[in-house]
This record gives structure tokens, C-alpha cells and sequence, in this order.
């Protein structure tokens, strides 16, 4: 059955993967089906809360909105991306920690989202207002926390200087 | 929320690599293709299983049909130009604002990277009767569900109504008609170039149809001319909520003013009619006339002159004329934009203290 389908070749999270899918397979179907990759969570399949968001190309988008062929070639980052290999005793990326040490997190459907639109952020605004957080952060869902342990998780991780202090916090715990 | 049921229908997948070849491809299917641009207006009509396209042709192997170019007189956006290079470009932001403006709120920043300008401009209705694939006028039957006392049409046109009561949903159009932006239609018959209100078919005209694009037909370009760089310009969007959300109603108006006065200006509003409304009566009536609100209450009250309300949607009247009223005598002083992001800056204090 697969054979019918074309290769899409991919970079997800700095490895080359090749998969055989239907071309209008959604890039979140395949990441989470195909490349076991279920970081990436589905809320409302149509572009509305963002909890599918990925990096592709360097741009935050909804995965659940792109059909695979249109990532044909692309750099993709998923959640799993972020941190290098988990391994005991790893470490987190600084916006995982934020997340933790200030409550960022709650139920977690819409933090790999989250995230990923936080990491996008931070790449094009390393210090930013709470103003560009906001705007950073508009296409994301969460029912939760009401925004505000988010928007602080998210300052707190790019202020540098109380990195160690968060995660003396999240280990305090 | 729509019924996602994820499987699509099967169809052959064509992905062409110059306009050229869409353009052949296109007159090849007729009617029996399907364009897919960002694929967000596709990708919602294809699982819903609703429209059922024999071929889809993907238009986003096309390079020539992306990016901004800055020509001798304004500049020429492709089609598969993203939204977000729309409103980041610096000449747009520079000398057509009101466009760079009216791109950066629509939908979310994801959907604003994927989706394109040409795909924004040529999208379909979002009555959800409609694309709940209720066999409507538009959809080739002959009943409207939204226009009956119990329809839910609280979303739904004041003007322009002839069977369907949907109304267009663009955020960036009446940023174009006010920049008076013109469309590059590639037909059969060759190139065609037309003002971007006219680029639209109302349901009079024809009920299946929102835009002049026959099958075969491609919109390459939109070219915007220099006649409106660095006038005084408005846009205002009003949703349910701050983002995501399609338009309740917005507008955008393009001002020159001479002395305090009114020299030329062009005004258009959308998410009131199947088609976007260039308000060409108010346009005459307050050129030569102060910029300030008394002239601003008059374009307001003629604007929404002829306005037929529905059941649910008769708030859109004072709207649009409260709307029109700020395009008109709103841009003397800070663009509502602005006072937006005011507000967030005001928190912004409380929270560095």
C-alpha cells in the first residue's frame, strides 16, 4: 500500500528522515504517526489554538494546517527538538525549566505549542516586552492558566541572569 | 468547530513549477481543479469532505509567484507572497501602512506565515451553513438556511443580499480597494489587470461564484500603485476576539488632506456584503470637507444608508457607521491601531515596576 506513495523527505530536529505518506497527509499526522514524534499535540485541527505549532523553515506554524508535501525539504523542530537527547541528569532547555519553575504548565496540551511559539519568539526578540509576548503568543490556546504564568515563564527565561535562580526553584521542589 | 473527518477524498495532486505550467494545467481540468495556495481555506473545504476536486494543483513550488518587488510606480506583490512578508516588508510599511496593517491582523502569526495574499483576497464565505456543506443557494441549491427567523446570521450582510446573506471575509482587501491595488488575472484570453473591488462577483451576478476567476483562470500578482504612498491612512478590524478570529466588520481608507481639507480619498469596508464594499458615495460626499467629526458623523450616516438587518446582525449598523465615522475623522489623530497596543504598554509599566 505504501509503495503508491511518494517520499517526503524531511529535517526533523536536525536528522534526515524519509517517509512514504499520502501528500495530503496532515505534517502533524506524520510526525506523530509516522516519526512517533507525539510532542506535538492536536487541540482543535483547524488553526485556532496552536497546540500543534512546529518550527518549519525557521517560522512558527500550525502542523495540523500544512499538508506533508508542502514540507517537502524543510527543516522541521518539533517539542522534542528543543532540549538535546533526555538523558538522566540532562538538561532542559531554558524555557522547559521556566515553564516548570513558574507554573507555565498545567495540563499540558498547549505547552509543546507553547513553547515552540516561545522559542520562535526569543529567536527574533532575546529580550522581549510583555507587549511581544503577547503578540508572540496570540495564536495559542490555553484553557488553564489564564496567559499569566506564561507570559512570566517566558520572561523569565530570557532574562539570563535568573536562569540558575529557576532552576534552583524547579529543583527546590 | 468543524467535523474533522480527516480522511480526504482522492484526487491526482499536481504541483507545477511555473506559473506557465499552473496556467496550462488549469485550462487543462477547467472546472474539475481545484487551486491550493497556503492550503488553509483548501485544507478545511477537503477534509470536511465538502468539495471534492477530480485535481488539485499546488501552487507552492511556484518561486516566481512569491515575494515583493518595488517597481517604478508601487510595488508588485505575487500571489504566493505569505502574509507575513506582507506586513513585514519595509517599503509597505514605509508608504502603504494601512496594508501592512490590515495583514498583521489576520488570523494567528502561525497561520500568517503559511497563508498567502492571493489565497487571503480569493477565499471563500465563512457562513457556516455553507461550509457545513448545507446544500444552500451558494452551494448550487435553493434555499438559504442563515436568512429565516431562526437562522443563526448574526455574522451575516446588511447590504448587497440576493439570495445569500454571507459576507466576504478578507481582512486584507479593503486595505487594497483603498490603495486602489489592482489583480493580475492570467485567463485564456491572456493577461487581465482589474481594480481589486471589481474582482469581485456579487450573488446577483453570480451566487456560485465570489470572485471573477473562471476555471482555468490564476491571480499571479496584485500591484499596488504609487497614486496613494504615504497618505493618510485607517484600519480598524472589530471580532469577537483579539486574534484568530475573522472580521465582524473592518475598514480602511486612504486620505490626502490639503489645508485641513479633504483633497482625495478612497474607503472601503468589508464582512458587510458578499462583497467587499468600496463606499464610492461617502468617498464623493466628504472631498473638499474638513477632516473632523462632524464630516466624519455625515459619512457615517449616509454610509449605512440602505442597510437591511437580519435577525441577529443589527448591530452592524451603528458599526459600520461608527467605523466609517473614525476612517474618515479618525486619522487627523492616532490610528486606533496604536491605541491598542497603547493599552498593552500601559501594563507593560506595572509590569517592569
Amino acid at each position: 500500500m505504501s509503495a503508491r506513495w511518494p517520499t517526503i523527505r524531511m529535517i526533523v530536529n536536525g536528522e534526515q528522515r524519509g517517509i512514504q505518506a499520502p501528500p495530503m497527509k496532515r505534517l502533524l499526522d506524520v510526525l506523530r504517526q509516522d516519526l512517533h514524534l507525539t510532542g506535538t499535540k492536536e487541540g482543535c485541527g483547524e488553526g485556532e489554538c496552536g497546540s500543534c505549532s512546529v518550527r518549519m523553515n525557521g517560522e512558527l506554524v500550525n502542523s495540523c494546517l500544512i499538508p506533508v508535501l508542502q514540507a517537502q525539504g524543510a527543516e522541521i523542530q518539533t517539542v522534542e527538538g528543543l532540549a538535546p537527547k533526555l538523558e538522566p541528569g540532562g538538561t532542559l532547555h531554558p524555557l522547559q525549566e521556566a515553564f516548570l519553575a513558574c507554573g507555565g504548565a498545567q495540563c499540558g496540551i498547549c505547552t509543546p505549542g507553547m513553547l515552540m511559539a516561545a522559542a520562535q519568539l526569543l529567536e527574533t526578540h532575546p529580550r522581549p516586552t510583555l507587549a511581544e509576548i503577547r503578540e508572540g503568543l496570540a495564536g495559542n490556546l490555553c484553557r488553564c492558566t489564564g496567559f499569566m504564568r506564561i507570559f512570566e515563564s517566558v520572561l523569565a527565561a530570557s532574562t539570563q541572569a535568573s536562569q540558575p535562580a529557576l532552576r534552583q526553584a524547579h529543583h527546590a521542589r | 468547530m468543524a467535523i474533522i473527518r480527516d480522511v480526504m477524498p482522492a484526487f491526482d495532486l499536481l504541483q507545477p513549477s511555473s506559473a506557465a505550467d499552473a496556467q496550462k494545467l488549469l485550462q487543462e481540468h477547467g472546472s474539475d481543479a481545484w487551486i491550493m495556495a497556503g492550503g488553509l481555506d483548501s485544507f478545511d473545504w477537503l477534509k470536511d469532505r465538502i468539495k471534492k476536486p477530480k485535481v488539485l494543483v499546488d501552487l507552492s513550488g511556484i518561486d516566481e509567484l512569491k515575494g515583493i518587488r518595488v517597481t517604478g510606480d508601487g510595488v508588485e506583490i505575487g500571489a504566493m507572497t505569505t502574509l507575513t512578508e506582507v506586513a513585514e516588508h519595509p517599503e509597505i510599511r514605509k508608504n502603504y501602512s494601512v496594508l501592512s496593517q490590515a495583514v498583521s491582523v489576520v488570523a494567528s502569526p502561525q497561520i500568517r506565515n503559511q497563508g498567502t495574499l492571493g489565497g487571503n483576497v480569493s477565499q471563500d464565505v465563512r457562513c457556516w451553513y455553507y461550509r457545513g456543506g448545507w446544500p444552500c443557494y451558494r452551494a448550487g441549491g435553493n434555499i438559504c438556511y442563515a436568512d429565516t427567523p431562526v437562522g443563526r446570521n448574526r455574522e451575516h450582510a446588511i447590504f448587497g443580499a440576493d439570495r445569500c446573506v454571507a459576507v466576504h471575509p478578507s481582512d486584507s482587501v479593503p486595505a487594497l480597494i483603498a490603495l486602489d491595488a489592482k489583480f493580475v488575472v492570467q485567463t485564456s484570453k491572456g493577461e487581465k489587470t482589474v481594480d481589486a473591488e471589481n474582482y469581485y462577483i456579487g450573488p446577483d451576478l453570480d451566487i456560485t461564484r465570489i470572485n471573477m476567476l473562471q476555471p482555468g483562470d490564476l491571480l499571479t500578482a496584485i500591484r499596488i500603485p504609487s497614486t496613494w504612498a504615504g497618505a493618510t491612512f485607517y484600519f480598524e478590524k472589530v471580532r469577537d476576539r483579539n486574534v484568530w478570529d475573522f472580521p465582524l466588520m473592518n475598514v480602511a481608507s486612504a486620505i490626502v488632506l490639503s489645508g485641513g481639507a479633504i483633497s482625495r480619498i478612497r474607503l472601503a469596508v468589508n464582512a458587510v456584503s458578499p462583497r467587499p464594499m468600496r463606499l464610492k458615495n461617502v468617498e464623493d460626499a466628504v472631498v473638499g470637507k474638513p477632516a473632523d467629526a462632524s464630516t466624519g458623523e455625515m459619512a457615517g450616516k449616509l454610509a449605512v444608508q440602505g442597510a437591511v438587518p437580519l435577525q441577529f446582525n443589527a448591530y452592524k449598523i451603528p458599526l459600520m457607521r461608527n467605523l466609517v465615522k473614525r476612517a474618515v475623522c479618525g486619522v487627523a489623530g492616532q490610528q486606533a491601531y496604536g491605541a491598542l497596543t497603547g493599552d498593552l504598554d500601559t501594563q507593560e509599566v506595572a509590569w517592569n515596576s
